[in-house]
């Protein structure tokens, strides 16, 4: 049976026929806020809108936010770590701490 | 030090793109919406809570009052949500901006005082002058009153800008200090580490309790004019 590339999922593609794939994947706006939908549904109703969910479910949640957080504010903090090196206010061994949990 | 203080109230952008609006956004993605009877636990807890808090908080207002009710809870449920999500590492609350907060109270406000003046003309400018006023004070009290009432929505505005970034300014410096003094010295540090434990717990009910604060104000404003 053959299917169209189109319409095939990502663990079915072939290599080779992978950046035409990905070129013909829907980029429209509807597209992406329709991926983005069952991005969502797909974890909400694996994770949360089940009988017994547990606090992993919205946990999972606040960890990928907070790590999101940090990327955007990696810069930041690195350019301060090398201020407080500079001024001589932290020693080599507190260089992880530095990137502080606040 | 200082310069880095204040740096966690930027507004957040990315390659000039405004990522505040998805920050802002973010809290509406843990309110699921469910049509069904029987749901699952995050959904009949959030059901159980908002429950409570409009029973407690919409019952002492008359009918036309209580057409208020969605919008004051989903007043309590972002303010409260945004406060507690600030409190998580690195994350930017929106609510320490004082232009989100001004954009919230004035036309809440506004919108109680107008219903007010157009329903019930005599009664909302009767609240100008106090019952039993001695005459010759009447003209300052009048004016006294005016302001009072101008004030509300500033006050409102500030009164959670200040609280919220406060507590962060103070967490930042407690932080700061509790690992400046690590290498001075250990037992003054773990002093300050237990401060700073005890901060955080403050602000989460700090963060909590504005939201209630900030919406039971309106409240009131909506029952002296409905």
């Amino acid at each position: 049976m053959n299917v169209p590339l189109k319409e095939k999922k990502l663990l079915e593609v072939k290599l080779g026929e992978l950046p035409s794939w990905i070129l013909m994947r829907d980029f429209t706006p509807s597209g992406i806020a329709g991926a983005f939908q069952r991005g969502y549904y797909r974890y909400y109703n694996k994770y949360v809108n089940v009988k017994k969910g547990s606090i992993a479910g919205l946990s999972m949640v606040l960890a990928a936010y907070v790590f999101l957080n940090y990327c955007r504010s990696y810069k930041e903090l690195s350019e301060s770590l090398l201020d407080c090196f500079a001024s001589g206010g932290v020693s080599p061994d507190r260089v992880g701490l530095v990137h502080r949990l606040i | 030090m200082n310069e880095n203080l204040f740096a966690s109230f930027i507004t957040p952008m990315m390659f000039g793109l405004p990522l505040v609006t998805l920050i802002v956004l973010f809290p509406s993605l843990l309110f699921p919406t469910s049509n069904r009877l029987v749901n699952n636990r995050l959904i009949s807890l959030q059901q159980w809570m908002l429950q409570l808090v409009s029973k407690q908080m919409m019952s002492i207002h008359n009918t036309k009052g209580q057409t208020w009710a969605l919008m004051l809870m989903s007043l309590i449920l972002f303010i409260g949500s945004t406060n507690l999500l600030g409190l998580l590492p690195h994350s930017f609350t929106p609510t320490t901006q004082l232009s989100m907060n001004l954009g919230m109270a004035i036309p809440l406000w506004a919108g109680a005082v107008i219903t007010g003046f157009r329903n019930k003309t005599k009664a909302s400018l009767a609240h100008f002058l106090p019952q039993g006023t001695p005459t010759p004070l009447i003209p300052m009290l009048v004016i006294i009153e005016t302001i009072s009432l101008l004030i509300q929505p500033v006050a409102l505005a500030v009164r959670l800008t200040a609280n919220i970034t406060a507590g962060h300014l103070l967490i930042h410096l407690i932080g700061g200090a509790t690992l400046a003094l690590m290498s001075i010295n250990t037992t003054t540090a773990l002093i300050t580490f237990i401060i700073l434990i005890l901060l955080t717990v403050l602000e989460f009910a700090v963060a909590m309790i504005q939201a209630y604060v900030f919406t039971l104000l309106v409240s009131l404003y909506l029952h002296d004019n409905t």
